[in-house]
């Protein structure tokens, strides 16, 4: 029962959050609203016996990734985005593929073959640290040894870009 | 009271919400950093129902995909905020509808 309230809750608090930051004109708002559908979701991840990628999410998405986002929105001190009601193209382009997503996802969801058999499993055993990190070191090394590669280098590229370029030498 | 118990339709139909949202932000809003969010906002709902077939499979390989996701985004956060310094140092300006100069 509580699960259930809770589950309704967080859901209901991670689209507003989202809607917030489609629709809000200020960029530091809809930021705030972002670090919101982020700790829902983290949330959600929790309600699915996920604790690491709860926690993971909480310090990377809401903590590391949203405080470089606004540290980047104050740096610029950009002017509200002024959003005039107009209804031209591309937001009838937009409006239609949002919506036809969502039909599409709920047809999906209508033919599975089987209902019964898409239950949640009875418990998750992938959700605590120690098998995750057990699966890192072991099924999924070679990924984890890329993926470093991969931070180093967007590091280096970040630095690279974001410095002011002197040409004389 | 059954209907409201979530169930694993009820995690895929919040994250194809959440997916839907962050697409039309992407094609509506013109602050490049904005765009920006809206796509860690599509990832995260990708993640989302990733986290929810682990969970239905009780296997360990989505959980490891999100995992990595959330390297790669954060990483991607890291070079595009970098990219749109770059740009607003030359032009004072993110507007992407402003940003053309490629265009043929």
């Amino acid at each position: 029962m509580i699960s259930t309230i809770l589950f309704w809750l967080f859901s209901i608090l991670a689209i507003a959050g989202a809607i917030g930051l489609v629709f809000n004109r200020n960029p530091v708002y809809a930021a705030l609203s972002l670090i919101i559908n982020f700790f829902s979701i983290a949330a959600l991840y929790l309600s699915l016996q996920a604790e690491f990628l709860a926690v993971i999410q909480i310090m990377v998405y809401a903590g590391a990734i949203m405080v470089l986002f606004l540290f980047v929105i104050m740096l610029l001190n950009l002017k509200n985005e002024e959003m005039e009601l107009r209804f031209d193209a591309r937001r009838g382009v937009a409006l239609i593929l949002g919506v036809a997503f969502i039909a599409e996802m709920a047809v999906v969801f209508r033919t599975f073959a089987n209902p019964e058999q898409y239950r949640l499993a009875p418990d998750f055993t992938y959700g605590k640290v120690e098998a995750i990190g057990r699966a890192l070191m072991t099924e999924y090394l070679f990924p984890f040894e890329m993926i470093s590669v991969v931070l180093i280098a967007a590091l280096v590229g970040a630095i690279m870009v974001a410095r002011k370029h002197t040409y004389h030498s | 009271m059954d209907f409201l118990t979530p169930h694993i339709y009820s995690y895929l139909a919040v994250s194809a919400v959440l997916f839907a949202l962050g697409a039309i932000g992407v094609m509506t809003r013109r602050n490049a950093i904005v765009v920006f969010m809206c796509i860690e906002l599509m990832l995260n709902a990708v993640n989302l129902s990733l986290v929810t077939f682990s969970r239905m499979h009780n296997d360990p390989a989505g959980s490891m995909l999100v995992f990595f996701v959330m390297c790669v985004a954060a990483a991607e956060a890291v070079v595009g905020l970098s990219i749109v310094l770059a740009i607003f140092r030359n032009k004072l300006d993110v507007d992407i509808n402003h940003l053309n100069i490629f265009k043929w």
